[in-house]
C-alpha cells in the first residue's frame, strides 16, 4: 500500500459560514494502481487531491503515505515530501513560458540540485519517453495542447515519484487527444512501484482505471475494493 | 542552489519587458542619485578649495570660523606663541580676502586675494608662466587660470590693473588643483602686499598655516592654541568643519539632500512597483514551484536573485551614465562642480541595495503567502 487516507475532513469558514469540502474520507491506493477520483463540480475532488499532496492541511484525519504521516511534517519537509515523493500533472499545466520544453521537465530535478546539464540530459531522456524528443528546445506555449500535456507528464515523472498526481487531465484536451495521453500513462508510467491518481470528470477515459471512487459532497459514495 | 538560481535567472530574463522596466527604473534612480551627489561633492569639494590648494597640515584660526573663505582676523602675537609651542615645526601667517579689481576698459570685478608669507611663500600655487621670486617684484600678483580667469578678461604676464586703488602687474600664472566654488577669480601676493593693498581690520592675519613636527605633537599643539582662545586644526579636520557648515548650515546640503531623496523614492517606486507586477504575472509559476517542492528559503533566494540582479545592472549603468554626463558637463562647462567620489558610488549603492531589498520584500510577502492549492483551482 502506498497511501492511506483515514478518516479525512476539511471544512472552510466557521459558524453559518462553514463549508464542508471532505468529511471523514476513508480510502487506500496500493502499487501498480491507477485509482480514479471522480464526481461532479463541488464534490471536493480537487481539496482531496490537495490534501493528500501535501498542498492543504485537513483539519481531521491523516495522510499516511509510504506509512508516513505527511501532516506530521515540518513546512521544509512537507516540501520535500512532495519533491521526492509526488508528481503532479496540473489541469492547466502551469508550465513556465520562458523555459524551453527541456527546461520545464528538469525543473524537479533543479528543485533537487541536480547539476543543470545532468538534469537537462535526464529531461531529454524522459521527453524521448514521452514522444517528443524534437521538440526540447521549443518553449511550451509553441506546442500544441496535447504535447503541452504530455510535457507536464514529462515534467511529473523525470524525478521519478512514487506517486503521480494528475488533475482533470483531459480537461483542456480533444476527446482522442485525451483518451491517447490517459492511454499513455497507464500503459508507459504506472509501474509495480508507482500509483496514480487521477481525479477527472471525463467518463470517455474511465476505462483505463484501476478502480473508480466516486464522490458526493465531501464524501465517497462508491468505493469499490483494491483491484484484483 | 545555483541551479534555482539559474532557474530563477530565466524566469526574470525571460520576462524582457519588465525586465527592461526593473533596470530602466533603477538606471533612471542611480542616475539622478548620482548626479545630485556628485554635485554636492563636487560644491563641498570646492569650497574647500582653499584648504586643499594651500596644502598646510594644520591651520589655526578663531574658533568661529566654519570656511577658509570667511575668516576673523588675529592678532599678529598669536603667531609668536604659536611659533613657540613645542611640536611646532614652522608657522607661518595667511591672508584670505576679497579685492575689487578694476580692469582696463573701467569694468569692476572681484576677486579673492591670498596673502602668502613673505619669507617662505608656503602655500604658493604652481606655476605655468613666470617665477615664484617674480612674486617679490612691486605690485606683483599670480593670477589662477582656473574657470574665473576669464573674468579678468584672461591677463597675461605684464597686465597691469587696479586693485582697491592700487596699482597691480600680473608676474605669475598659476595652476591650482581645485578651482574656487564662489565664481570669483583668485590672486595670490605676498602676505604684506595684501595687507597694505587691501582695507582691513584692525588685525589683519587670516589664518596661521602650522607644520607639526610629528603627528604625535598635533594633540599637543591643539591644547596650546586652545589655551590662547584659538583653534588649531588639521587640514582634514579643517575640511570636515567646513563641509558640515554647508551640508547642515546652508540650504545647500538640505535641497540636495532632499533632491537626491526624491530620486530615490522615484526609483524605489518604479522598481518597486515593477518588481511587484514582476512577482504578480508569475504568481502561479511560482505556485506550481511551491506545490513541486520549492522550499520557502528556495523561492526567498530566487526573488532576492532576480531583485539584485536587476539593481546591480541599473546601478552599473546608472553609475555610467552619471559618469559621461559628469565628464561632459565638465569638458564643457568650465564651473561644472559634480565629482564622482567612492562616497558617492557608496551611497548609490546603499540605495540602491534598499530598494534591491524593499522590492523584493514586497515580492517575498506575496510569494510566501501564496497557497499553493491555487495551482489546482485554475
Amino acid at each position: 500500500m502506498i497511501l492511506s487516507v483515514d478518516g479525512v475532513s476539511k471544512w472552510f469558514g466557521e459558524g453559518a459560514a462553514r463549508t464542508n469540502a471532505l468529511r471523514e474520507v476513508t480510502f487506500r491506493v496500493d502499487h501498480n494502481e491507477m485509482l480514479y477520483i471522480v464526481g461532479p463540480s463541488g464534490s471536493g475532488k480537487t481539496t482531496l487531491l490537495s490534501v493528500i499532496s501535501g498542498i492543504l492541511r485537513p483539519n481531521a484525519g491523516t495522510v499516511l503515505v509510504e506509512g508516513k504521516d505527511i501532516w506530521r511534517l515540518s513546512d521544509d519537509a512537507l516540501a520535500d515530501f512532495r519533491l521526492h515523493t509526488l508528481g503532479f500533472v496540473f489541469q492547466d499545466y502551469h508550465l513556465f513560458p520562458r523555459l524551453t520544453t527541456l527546461e520545464n521537465i528538469a525543473v524537479p530535478l533543479i528543485l533537487r540540485h541536480v547539476p543543470w546539464n545532468d538534469g537537462l540530459e535526464k529531461a531529454r531522456r524522459v521527453l524521448q519517453v514521452v514522444g517528443l524528443e524534437q521538440k526540447g528546445q521549443l518553449p511550451p506555449q509553441r506546442l500544441s495542447g496535447g504535447e503541452q500535456q504530455r510535457v507536464a507528464i514529462a515534467r511529473a515523472i523525470v524525478a521519478e515519484p512514487d506517486l503521480l498526481v494528475l488533475d482533470e487531465p483531459t480537461a483542456s484536451l480533444d476527446g482522442d487527444t485525451g483518451k491517447r495521453i490517459v492511454a499513455f500513462v497507464r500503459n508507459e508510467i504506472l509501474n509495480e512501484r508507482r500509483a496514480i491518481i487521477v481525479v477527472t470528470h471525463d467518463d470517455r477515459i474511465y476505462e483505463y482505471a484501476s478502480r473508480i471512487i466516486h464522490m458526493e459532497d465531501g464524501r465517497i459514495v462508491d468505493l469499490p475494493g483494491p483491484a484484483a | 542552489m545555483s541551479g534555482v538560481l539559474k532557474l530563477a535567472l530565466k524566469l526574470l530574463l525571460g520576462d524582457r519587458g519588465k525586465f527592461v522596466t526593473l533596470v530602466i527604473g533603477i538606471t533612471f534612480a542611480v542616475f539622478l542619485m548620482m548626479l545630485m551627489t556628485s554635485m554636492f561633492f563636487g560644491i563641498i569639494e570646492h569650497s574647500a578649495a582653499n584648504i586643499i590648494n594651500v596644502g598646510a597640515k594644520m591651520w589655526v584660526m578663531d574658533p568661529d570660523v566654519q570656511t577658509p573663505q570667511n575668516s576673523i582676523p588675529m592678532p599678529d602675537y598669536v603667531l609668536d606663541v604659536v611659533r613657540s609651542i613645542p611640536g611646532v615645526d614652522y608657522a607661518v601667517p595667511l591672508y584670505v580676502g576679497a579685492g575689487l579689481v578694476r580692469l582696463d576698459d573701467g569694468t569692476y570685478q572681484a576677486a579673492t586675494v591670498i596673502g602668502l608669507d613673505d619669507a617662505t611663500l608656503f602655500g604658493r600655487p604652481e606655476l605655468l608662466a613666470g617665477k615664484a621670486l617674480d612674486i617679490y617684484r612691486n605690485n606683483a600678483f599670480f593670477v589662477v587660470r582656473d574657470a574665473n580667469y576669464a573674468k579678468l578678461r584672461s591677463p597675461k604676464i605684464g597686465t597691469t590693473f587696479e586693485i582697491n586703488d592700487h596699482r597691480g602687474i600680473i608676474a605669475g600664472i598659476a595652476h591650482v588643483s581645485i578651482g574656487s566654488l564662489f565664481g570669483l577669480p583668485t590672486l595670490y601676493t605676498t602676505y604684506s602686499r595684501a595687507t597694505q593693498d587691501l582695507p582691513s581690520t584692525r588685525y589683519v592675519m587670516s589664518f596661521i598655516l602650522l607644520q607639526p613636527k610629528s603627528p604625535a605633537a598635533i594633540p599637543g599643539i591643539k591644547r596650546a592654541v586652545a589655551k590662547l582662545g584659538y583653534l588649531a586644526l588639521t587640514d582634514s579636520e579643517f575640511t570636515t568643519r567646513n563641509n558640515r557648515f554647508y551640508e547642515f548650515q546652508t540650504a545647500m546640503g538640505t535641497n540636495i539632500l532632499i533632491m537626491t531623496l526624491i530620486s530615490f523614492i522615484v526609483g524605489l517606486s518604479i522598481a518597486g512597483e515593477t518588481f511587484y507586477m514582476f512577482v504578480l504575472d508569475n504568481l502561479e509559476r511560482f505556485g506550481a514551484l511551491k506545490a513541486i517542492g520549492a522550499r520557502r528559503s528556495e523561492l526567498v533566494a530566487m526573488i532576492f536573485y532576480q531583485s539584485l540582479v536587476v539593481s546591480f545592472l541599473g546601478f552599473g549603468f546608472g553609475v555610467l551614465l552619471a559618469s559621461a554626463l559628469v565628464a561632459f558637463g565638465k569638458l564643457r562647462i568650465p564651473n561644472y562642480a559634480a565629482i564622482i567620489t567612492y562616497q558617492n558610488l557608496f551611497m548609490a549603492l546603499v540605495m540602491v541595495l534598499v530598494i534591491s531589498g524593499v522590492s523584493a520584500y514586497i515580492g517575498i510577502r506575496r510569494i510566501l503567502r501564496i497557497d499553493p492549492f491555487v495551482v489546482f483551482r485554475s
